[in-house]
């Protein structure tokens, strides 16, 4: 894992769009403690802008009340808040045991060989980026790939080519 | 509240409801080791090491996260616990780098201790996977470095910066054994909001975070911070003839054992090699004004002499202007940095040698309108309640205090009751200050609308008929006219002169009345207006209104700047009262002093400081004796003040470094500072505390009081005091409020709170608990008042000065700190980013303020939190001092003047300043 205190920052004023603001608002009320809001709101803006940057956790941390390093903690907590910008189809690929077992090496040298895309790094044209996660909690149907939040279970290298090739 | 019994290791313990396990076997001696524990955090439970055994319970619970309970049988040691324990130790052993020896933390590092009662084995170690990656030191913080390898991740820092501070500067980041202590977007230290206060460091149980340049100190010495007003007790760490640490004293009741930057790392001042070590005499030929001269140094102007000689020249320059002009031709200038001993001795000597009533010192520049409102509204002119009624209050409204910078243990003990009791804050401040960030309503009036602001918001609270009936009949009076007065107040009026949208008035006023308990703070942005007085009325009107006054929670609170301004005021050291602010206009006041003091004194009230400055420009004024104090920095419009001291015909100054005033005298006399007498402080609430000894003098300096009595000697006046106790004793005897003070008394660790009024009196918490000391409070009706001086097309903006956190004042002692100066080595203008592009200027730019007064060359700050059309600097910087800009009008009552608003014209700068040479030591 790399290190992910580091942020990046883009230079520029971030803040939820109309359609998030309002589901901000909608959902901070339900929480007895505001910072709760916390790990849905670095989603929304995970969403909204594809990845967190430093201008992002600050606007979180100004909208909720709390302090910026406070946000820090859970976005570096939890590897699914992409910290770095990322490509079109956001490739995870589970690295723990069952998968391991089941072949996930494959797929890794697959895409390290053919695609040219090693564990944190992101295809020239930005179409694909890829990871190496913990269990994804399907282990039953291991290997399992998750590509933007949807899983593709049992996998081999021919399945996973093929599903590459879906994608445009 | 019943008690709780529970039986630890077979010994039976009673404890209150809501205790841990672990203070239970604490209070009867029993060691649990821990590594997370820090009593002034909340429980975390992450270190692992304070497992017990509890009958009934499953497995091995921390017994730092489990309260007591009834009959509870605890184990707190045994085989299977050792071994667990032993574990975990060695588990962070292995991942620890072995320097012990040379690592700063030595004795003092928990991990070792723990270590040794545990009994780790080497070779149990040897087995364990080494650590593959060595993190590099981040030595970017001026005060302190963080060597990650020695980060046992007990979070107590995190949790610091975050319970105590309230700042959160700093959090556990990544997961697994990738985590790690991160400052925000892992940035160096230094360029992160943490403001360096150290307490992260002081807790650190390990050598993780050390202080830079740590030495362990050879004894402590208690003692107070010489900084700020809030008083913090403080742990003098001496070695040699130097103070090498200082820690916070965790039973004093203001601080709690927290510090701000300056009380922690800003000691260096004290052997600083520019510290007066000799008295000096002018040379011979060598005109006043030499001392203005730009980079001229001490040695060129004077030359060293003996006490004797110095002496005299002080006592024939004072002599002279007493014989041929007469006493009120003499002006004297107390410190409030000063102990109460001198302050008492210097206005003595004063009134009694030299029979003049002209003794003042700075409190005229920063809370006289406090002291002339709240003696008319209340019958005191201090701090009504404690630290602790902040503390507790559940609204709190700050007006013009930035609470955090200039007093930040207040405003730390302020952020706990938000945090911990929701407590609801309301700031009034043009800037959006820190704590107008987190404040629920923060009113960026324009400077000096105070009064407009205040009669707005007593207007809505009396049209919601919020106000307190009962409070208003049954304790005050003057309500009918004041009522009368603020029918022209209402909000919408209040909108146009404050800039406040009405509805914002409107809310702040409901939620300041509608709370059960609230307390106003308020500092030098009420109080330096030629409004000055109206203003503090208004916030006193405001508290009567609302029945807040006297109870828990409640109060009126002034925060004082300096250590001792407190004091020097109540020792007075002000022109027109003895001590214990009694008249000199009563008659019978002046027969008890002049009996006491053996002599006839003078009955005409002398000269405030401001007026000081006047009388010597226009020639009436002809000789000052200047103690501790920097007019020529702190003056407004200090071209003025530069012209009027250069003008006088004898000037001696009692100082500890050549301040920009001391250049400029006949005769400097050196003296003790905080750290090398003995005497008392009396901080901002009213709490008198002692002030310890800890150094020797430098050279042949000598404390204040001590320079004054052999001064006065020679001015035929005789006095002699054995030690500055007897002083103390001497003014017990003729101040009621200090009437129960001694230093015997003071040796408690909380002081007491004045009034004291006899030596088993126990101090005075909270004034006006059930009749006002004036009997009833009165309400006065004010109108507002526009500033003296507006924006013109020729001075287009407004200025407003203050402080900065890492600075003090004039910059003579945090100026030759290392790490303060090396924090904020420089002033700068504050303006927002849209004034600056119009003007077309760029951050760090150097630009020229110029006011109907002067010119500065300084560098411009884009900060957004400033509104438009204001700018604001700082007066701690001799290179660019803001006061040759400020307007010296004064409120007529108080005699202050306005700092808080001047008009300024901002411009390129043609050319850059040369910078003096910068040595930091
Ligand atoms: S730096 Fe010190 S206080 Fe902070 S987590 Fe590490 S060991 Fe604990
Ligand atoms: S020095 Fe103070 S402000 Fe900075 S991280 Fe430590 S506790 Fe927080
Ligand atoms: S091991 Fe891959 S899903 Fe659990
Ligand atoms: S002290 Fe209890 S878990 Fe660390």
């Amino acid at each position: 894992m790399s290190d992910r205190s580091q942020l990046i920052s883009t230079g520029e004023s971030f803040a939820f769009d109309a359609e998030r603001d309002a589901e901000f608002e909608r959902l901070v009320v339900r929480y007895p403690i505001r910072e709760s809001m916390i790990m849905p709101a670095l989603w929304m803006a995970q969403e909204q802008a594809g990845w967190i940057s430093a201008e992002a956790i600050e606007y979180i941390a100004d909208r909720i009340g709390t302090f910026p390093a406070k946000v820090l903690e859970l976005a570096t907590f939890y590897t699914m808040y992409q910290l770095k910008p990322v490509g079109r189809y956001h490739i995870c690929v589970c690295r723990t045991l069952s998968c391991w077992l089941r072949g996930k090496q494959d797929i890794v040298d697959y895409l390290a060989d053919e695609i040219g895309i090693k564990p944190g790094e992101m295809t020239e044209d930005g179409k694909f980026s890829f990871e190496e996660v913990e269990c994804l909690g399907h282990c039953g149907t291991a290997p399992v790939v998750q590509i933007n939040g949807e899983f593709h279970e049992e996998m081999d290298l021919k399945k996973f080519k093929a599903l590459l090739a879906t994608l445009t | 509240m019943k008690k709780i019994e529970l039986v630890i290791d077979g010994q039976s313990v009673s404890v209150a409801p809501g205790t841990t396990v672990l203070e239970a076997a604490r209070m009867v001696g029993i060691y649990i080791p821990t590594l997370c524990h820090d009593p002034h955090l909340e429980p975390y439970g992450a270190c692992r090491l304070c497992i017990v055994r509890i009958d009934g319970m499953r497995g091995l619970p921390t017994s730092c996260t489990t309260p007591v309970q009834q009959n509870m049988s605890v184990v707190t040691e045994d085989e299977e616990i050792t071994r667990v324990r032993r574990g975990i130790v060695e588990l962070a052993l292995a991942d620890h780098p072995s320097d012990c020896l040379t690592c700063v933390k030595s004795d003092e590092c928990e991990l070792r201790r723990v270590a040794s009662y545990l009994g780790v084995e080497k070779k149990s170690l040897e087995h364990l996977h080494k650590r593959t990656h060595v993190a590099d030191l981040d030595t970017s913080n001026p005060a302190f470095d963080f060597d990650r390898n020695k980060c046992v991740l007990c979070g107590i820092c995190v949790r610091v910066c975050k319970e105590m501070v309230g700042l959160g500067a700093i959090d556990l980041c990544g997961r697994g054994y990738e985590t790690r202590v991160s400052t925000f977007a892992g940035k160096q230290w230094s360029d992160t909001i943490c403001q360096s206060c150290g307490e992260c460091v002081e807790h650190c149980p390990t050598g993780a975070l050390t202080p830079k340049r740590a030495v362990i100190p050879q004894r402590e010495v208690k003692t107070l911070c010489p900084f700020c007003g809030v008083g913090c007790s403080i742990y003098a760490g001496v070695r040699g003839n130097r103070i090498v640490r200082v820690r916070g004293d965790r039973d004093n009741p203001v601080s709690m054992g927290g510090l701000c930057v300056k009380g922690r790392f800003g000691y260096d001042f004290v052997n600083h090699p520019d510290r007066l070590t000799t008295p000096l005499i002018r040379k011979e030929g060598v005109p006043r004004s030499a001392g203005l001269a730009q980079n001229v140094s001490v040695e060129d102007i004077f030359s060293p002499a003996d006490w004797d000689e110095a002496l005299s020249v002080a006592a024939a320059g004072l002599e002279e202007i007493l014989d041929a002009e007469g006493a009120d031709a003499l002006a004297v200038l107390s410190s409030a940095k000063c102990t109460n001993e001198d302050n008492y001795l210097i206005q003595k000597f004063a009134r009694a040698a030299l029979h003049t009533n002209n003794v003042d010192h700075c409190a005229r520049l920063c809370h006289a309108s406090t002291v002339a409102a709240a003696i008319e509204s209340f019958g005191d002119g201090a701090m009504s309640n404690s630290v602790s009624d902040i503390a507790e209050a559940e609204a709190i409204f700050i007006i013009g205090s930035n609470t955090t910078e200039c007093h930040p243990i207040i405003a730390r003990r302020l952020k706990q009751n938000i945090r911990r009791n929701g407590a609801r804050l309301i700031v009034a401040d043009p800037r959006r200050t820190e704590l107008a960030g987190i404040a629920e309503k923060h009113l960026s009036h324009r400077p000096g609308t105070d009064v407009a602001l205040l009669n707005a918001m007593m207007n809505w609270i009396v049209e919601c008929g919020l106000h307190d009936h009962r409070f208003i009949d049954e304790r005050c009076e003057g309500f009918t006219p004041f009522l009368e007065n603020l029918k022209e107040y209402d909000p919408d009026r209040a909108a146009l002169i404050t800039g406040v949208r009405a509805d914002d008035i409107r809310e702040a006023a409901e939620l300041f009345a509608r709370a059960a308990s609230a307390v106003i703070i308020y500092g030098m942005g009420i109080t330096q207006h030629t409004t000055g007085v109206d203003n503090v009325k208004s916030v006193a009107n405001l508290l009567m209104l609302t029945g807040n006054m006297g109870r828990k929670g409640t109060g009126f609170s002034p925060l004082r700047g300096q250590n001792n301004v407190q004091g020097a005021c109540d020792m007075g050291a002000l022109p027109t009262v003895y001590p214990g602010y009694q008249r000199i206009d009563d008659p019978e006041v002046r027969a008890r002093f002049t009996t006491a003091w053996g002599i006839g004194l003078n009955d005409r009230n002398g000269l405030a400081l401001t007026d000081m400055i006047t009388a010597a420009d226009r020639g009436t004024l002809h000789g000052m004796y200047i103690i501790g104090e920097n007019p020529l920095m702190s003056e407004p419009h200090l071209e003025h003040t530069r012209t009027a001291i250069t003008k006088l015909r004898f000037l001696a100054v009692q100082d500890i470094f050549p301040t920009e005033t001391a250049l400029l005298a006949d005769v400097i006399l050196p003296a003790t500072c905080f750290a090398e007498t003995t005497g008392t402080f009396t901080n901002t609430e009213r709490r008198i505390q002692m002030v310890r000894r800890a150094l020797n003098p430098p050279g042949s300096a000598r404390p204040d009081w001590h320079i004054i009595s052999d001064l006065s000697c020679r001015l035929g006046y005789p006095m002699s005091y054995p030690d500055s106790s007897a002083i103390m004793d001497e003014i017990a005897r003729l101040t009621p409020i200090y009437g129960g003070i001694s230093h015997r008394r003071l040796q408690r660790p909380d002081g007491l709170q004045w009034p004291c009024w006899d030596s088993r009196h126990p101090g005075t918490p909270r004034l006006h608990e059930h009749r006002f000391t004036r009997g009833r409070g009165k309400f006065y009706a004010v109108s507002y008042k526009p500033p003296a001086e507006i924006p013109s097309t020729d001075f287009p903006l407004m200025l407003t000065t203050g402080r900065v956190l890492e600075h003090f004042h004039t910059g003579s002692m945090s100026r030759r700190s290392r790490v303060l100066e090396s924090l904020k080595p420089q002033g700068h203008l504050d303006m927002c980013g849209e004034d600056a592009r119009i003007i077309g200027v760029q951050a760090d730019e150097f630009i020229l303020v110029s006011s109907p007064r002067g010119k500065i060359t300084v560098k411009v700050r884009i900060d957004n939190n400033v509104p438009r059309g204001t700018v604001f600097m700082a007066f701690h910087w001799k290179e660019s001092p803001a006061n040759v800009l400020t307007n010296s009008a004064v409120d007529p009552v108080a005699r202050i003047p306005e700092y808080k608003v001047s008009s300024v014209l901002v411009t390129k700068a043609a050319h850059v300043p040369p910078q003096a040479e910068k040595t930091i030591h």
